[in-house]
């Protein structure tokens, strides 16, 4: 039940964060999602988005800013491996399922719904 | 005909012998449903795009509006219409079909009033003997050009507003039965710096303000000339703001005959955050709800202010201030 507890504040504080972004800040929606995802990049380079998700759970993976953690991560652990270029062909390496997902099943959606306005 | 500064007094009262409005699913749900003439229950209106759509419902009102005047279109001697897509194509794609000749206007929501003081303009100065005035706008369309497309499924603000989908026409003659066209006041450009446009109601309050201060010292009235002044679409936040600026200036109008379009078109309990806006806002509510009133003998003298406000995607994004304007139209009841 603690676990659901930490999940549920620390997703939610990330959440309103994005919230006070948009209404306090004004940034625009897509502004708002980019700064979250390069604050989970940058945590993550330095080593700090993986502790908060093993203390959070779902409550930091889900996140879009566990995106960002995801793309550092895949960049480092290609670095390592295959040198320099390894950040650029591992960048996408984690998180390529994700985004694969969103573009075949945005369009199967566009395909079967219409928007309503 | 210049009467003071900046308003047209039309000496020959042009006649409105008729008016058509048109509205979508949410306007056929909304607090003035039986003031439409068509009613469309989907938004698309079967076309294939919501720019096609609003460009159906212009037509449309056009098309009701000449009829209902007994007229053809071969009658009318020239179109001015508006609208708020890029390069206005709602209204010279609907000027294509009905093949009058036209003028383009772009003047955003305050387009409905300055439309028709022009209509009254030309008609007053022998320039024409039928002029159509019609505007359009689409809730769905102007969220895809100047907001996000409703499907990305951005967040509004409480106080931004719901751009009413919708077509309004007016047809108007040197001669006939119906509600004159008396005066116009002309609105100037005022900017005091907002550029959220998710509070456009509150960056065209003093625009609104401005026009009415201007009205009232050009005809030497005031309030009490007018059974109702009713403003285009400031919402909720805007008439607010519109009240105070009228107070601060010594300009007394009571609450009772002080009213907005974007405030009269919905019902209380819609979602439509502060209330209504677009070109189709104040044509609706004028050309429907607000005419048939006086045609009922309900009102005798209206002032209606349509405001606009004149910013473009690119200057939101470019950080500029939203400039706005407002022009003001006299309409009276016949024989009074």
């Amino acid at each position: 039940m603690e676990k659901y507890l930490i999940a549920f504040v620390v997703g939610g504080t990330i959440c309103v964060i994005g919230q006070i972004l948009l209404d306090v800040f004004r940034l625009t929606p897509a502004h708002m999602t980019v700064a979250l995802v390069v604050t989970g990049a940058v945590l993550g380079g330095l080593g700090l988005y993986e502790p908060l998700v093993k203390f959070a759970g779902a409550g930091a993976s889900v996140p879009i800013s566990s995106f960002g953690n995801s793309l550092v991560k895949g960049a480092l652990f290609e670095a390592k491996t295959t040198g320099l270029v390894g950040v650029l062909t591992g960048i996408f390496e984690v998180t390529s399922a994700g985004i694969s997902s969103a573009i075949i099943f945005g369009f199967l959606a566009s395909l079967l719904f219409k928007p309503k306005g | 005909m210049l009467q003071g500064r900046q308003s047209w007094v039309f000496v020959k009262q042009p006649v409105i012998i008729s008016t058509a409005v048109v509205g979508g699913p949410f306007e056929g749900a909304g607090a003035l449903a039986q003031d439409f003439d068509i009613l469309y229950e989907d938004i698309w209106l079967g076309q294939a795009s919501f720019e096609k759509a609003e460009k159906k419902m212009l037509e449309d009102a056009c098309e009701k509006a000449i009829q209902k005047a007994g007229l053809n279109k071969e009658d009318v001697h020239f179109f001015l219409s508006g609208d708020l897509m890029n390069q206005i194509i709602s209204s010279s794609f609907a000027a294509r079909t009905l093949g009058i000749p036209y003028l383009g206007l772009f003047g955003a929501c305050s387009t409905s009033m300055a439309g028709l003081s022009l209509a009254a303009f030309l008609i007053n100065a022998g320039g024409a003997g039928y002029v159509l005035s019609a505007v359009s706008s689409h809730n769905s369309a102007v969220n895809k050009q100047y907001r996000y497309p409703t499907e990305y499924g951005a967040q509004n603000p409480p106080t931004a507003q719901w751009t009413v989908t919708g077509a309004g026409a007016a047809l108007v003659a040197a001669n006939g039965n119906g509600p004159r066209v008396t005066g116009a006041t002309i609105g100037r450009i005022v900017d005091l710096g907002i550029s959220d446009p998710f509070n456009m109601g509150a960056a065209m309050a003093p625009a609104a303000v401005d026009t009415i201060k201007a009205h009232f010292r050009d005809f030497n009235v005031d309030a009490a000339h007018y059974d109702l002044i009713a403003t285009g679409d400031l919402g909720k936040v805007g008439h607010h703001i519109a009240g105070d600026l009228l107070q601060e200036q010594g300009i007394d109008i009571p609450p009772d005959k002080f009213t907005d379009c974007g405030l009269l078109i919905y019902k209380k309990d819609q979602p439509v955050m502060a209330g209504g806006s677009g070109c189709a806002c104040s044509a609706v509510v004028t050309y429907g709800h607000l005419l048939n009133r006086m045609r009922r003998g309900e009102l005798k003298r209206i002032l209606v202010v349509a405001t606009g406000a004149l910013l473009s995607p690119l200057s939101y994004q470019q950080k500029e201030s939203i400039p706005c304007i407002a022009h003001a139209v006299v309409m009276e009841r016949e024989g009074d």
